[in-house]
């Protein structure tokens, strides 16, 4: 009975427990709540994922109204990944949550920012799950618009400004994206994305269909953050509470590119794409741009926070340029990379929000001495900058190595060099933050700070071991988006 | 002619997304911005009621010897739209009006320069 329902479970228990979260009221009570929404959303998609490995892809037909005519919800191996990434990441930082939520807002504040937080976790699933590419849009609003909201809550008043640019440019691209989906029905009839992807060979050839590929295009490249498209993530990031970054860093725009992987390869299929379209060199060309000047630019940052937002988008750029070769095994790497920069680029933005958490800021001044003071903070912030780096052992090597050969495979040795200075350029920014903790002694009146509580050094540690374990053991995720990556390809069968 | 006069609702859908683009885009003052991403919405609520219409269709109501009906799904996909675009307008205002209250200022130039010399 429960498993069979388990697609919409996976966004009604978020979708659900966000008004009741609101109707609580007291963040005491309100935290353990949303706390255990997020662990039951977490069992969803784990249950997901292991009967989409077992029995192949699941079609839920949402209220009985059977597909194409009703709202279909479709599970495959490649959203029950990115669903099963999102969930943890949720769990993992509501549990940080408690502490620094507790400690950054106001108390009026701190129920609407759960409330938030899981209408934004509800839509971030909801796109990984539906079947229906209107439904794509409906699931983008609710988590972007709760997105600004949690951004907006940040207690420098440049948030607000950051977040006012992120909601233009976020409701831009979602509206270009409407516009895409409406140019496919209007030659095609249909919203269905399995449905879609049959009956768009036919009608391919047409101006209207090059210009709604271009624009759901352009619209979801806006969301994830291509190159010169970025400009609104490193303000909301660096400005956000800290538990929103960790949230919005690690789940946001790996959705937005899933979304980008779900149009382009599927419903348009990779000859559209990448043969009658130029898309892959477009790509490709944004990508190496995307490596090689925000990891620059993230050098000269003095925020530490807006730092790892700029080495973000350089990120960004490794996974579109694994996903820019058009190949299974270039998508496994975008795929891996998705998984594993979540990992570690959420366990540096929850290592800062403790740094915040006993310091007040996140600036670089605060790093001096870091390493007698908070020992296991730090160490957080090396390994997950060494991840970033992709220096083996960590889930970041396993994923550029995917790249790597992704490249060599189809000749591209350039890019393979690419790849390798980006690595070059993080390693800079993390020995600027190196030399500081461990190589200067504290201000005198800093040197009073303590370790973070253990409600923040929990989960920042348990995402941090994983990127570790992600690092050594990488039968799991290696398999995964291998088997995801064909079945993104091999278009719906 | 057809294609001037014959899609006269798509030229205004072309003209006013534009427009509102441009608004988006050119004017510094925050609440100008907001009414411009406005228009850019309602263009793409004009584009969906516009291609719902099926030539000679009647009301998509059951009637006898109707045989022809206009589409009546764009308009329900529109009414989703509009409420999305209703939520992001509040929301968009609602971030002025904090931002009036942090600043003293809705213009993007004068933001800026408080940015920076802060």
């Amino acid at each position: 009975m429960i498993s069979a329902n388990l697609p919409a479970l996976q966004v009604i228990i978020p979708l659900l427990a966000a008004p009741l979260a609101f109707l609580l009221r007291k963040p005491r009570l309100v935290w353990p709540f949303a706390l255990l929404a997020t662990i039951l959303t977490v069992l969803t998609s784990i249950g997901l994922l292991q009967q989409v490995l077992d029995e192949g892809v699941i079609s839920y037909a949402m209220g009985g109204w059977s597909p194409p005519w009703g709202i279909e919800y479709r599970v495959d191996a490649a959203n029950a990944y990115v669903a099963l990434i999102v969930s943890a990441m949720g769990a993992i930082v509501m549990f940080y949550a408690g502490t620094s939520i507790r400690h950054e807002l106001p108390e009026h504040k701190q129920t609407l920012f759960h409330v938030a937080y899981l209408l934004c976790l509800a839509g971030l699933l909801g796109i990984t799950v539906t079947g229906d590419a209107f439904n794509v849009f409906v699931f983008l609003e609710v988590s972007s618009l709760s997105t600004y909201i949690m951004v907006s809550l940040g207690a420098n008043r440049r948030a607000l400004t950051a977040t006012f640019q992120y909601l233009i440019m976020g409701t831009l691209g979602a509206t270009f994206i409407l516009i895409g989906v409406g140019l496919m029905y209007v030659m095609t009839g249909t919203l269905n994305m399995v449905d879609l992807a049959q009956r768009l060979p036919e009608v391919a050839d047409s101006r209207t269909i090059y210009s709604a590929f271009a624009f759901v295009t352009v619209g979801v490249c806006l969301k994830l953050a291509l190159f010169p498209l970025h400009g609104w993530l490193p303000n909301a990031y660096a400005y956000a509470p800290s538990v929103a970054t960790a949230f919005v860093a690690s789940t946001a725009t790996k959705v937005a590119i899933y979304v980008l992987l779900r149009f382009v390869l599927t419903i348009f299929g990779v000859t559209f794409s990448f043969n009658t379209m130029p898309l892959g060199y477009i790509l490709m060309v944004l990508a190496v741009i995307a490596i090689l000047i925000p990891s620059t630019v993230a050098i000269y940052q003095s925020n530490v926070k807006r730092l790892f937002a700029y080495s973000s988008v350089g990120q960004v750029g490794y996974i579109i340029l694994g996903i820019s070769f058009g190949t299974v095994l270039g998508v496994s790497a975008g795929l891996l990379h998705i998984f594993n920069h979540a990992l570690t680029k959420g366990a540096l933005f929850l290592a800062l929000g403790c740094l915040y958490y006993r310091t007040g800021s996140v600036h670089l001044d605060a790093f001096r001495g870091l390493g007698k003071t908070m020992p296991w903070t730090m160490a957080a912030i090396v390994v997950g900058g060494l991840g970033l780096v992709g220096v083996p052992l960590t889930a970041g090597f396993i994923s550029k190595w995917y790249l790597v050969m992704a490249a060599l495979e189809q000749g591209y040795w350039p890019l393979a060099a690419v790849a390798l200075a980006g690595s070059l350029l993080a390693a800079i920014y993390l020995w600027k933050l190196v030399e500081l903790a461990y190589f200067q002694q504290p201000d005198s009146d800093a040197a009073q700070i303590r370790e973070a509580p253990l409600s923040l050094l929990v989960p920042t540690l348990l995402v941090t071991a994983s990127t570790i374990y992600f690092g050594i053991n990488t039968d799991l995720t290696v398999g995964v988006a291998t088997v995801a990556a064909e079945t993104l390809i091999g278009g719906v069968r | 002619m057809s294609t001037i006069l014959g899609l006269y609702n798509y030229w205004i859908v072309v003209l006013l997304m534009m427009t509102g683009f441009y608004i988006v885009i050119a004017h510094g003052n925050l609440i100008k911005k907001v009414i411009g991403l406005n228009i850019f919405q309602t263009s793409v609520i004009i584009m969906y009621i516009s291609m719902g219409k099926v030539r000679d269709g009647a009301p998509p109501i059951l009637t006898e010897g109707v045989t022809l009906f206009s589409n009546p799904l764009p308009h329900v996909l529109m009414l989703t739209a509009i409420v999305v675009g209703v939520a992001t307008t509040a929301l968009a205002l609602s971030l002025v009006v904090r931002i009036n209250e942090a600043y003293g200022s809705i213009e993007e130039e004068d933001i800026h320069t408080q940015e920076k010399s802060s």
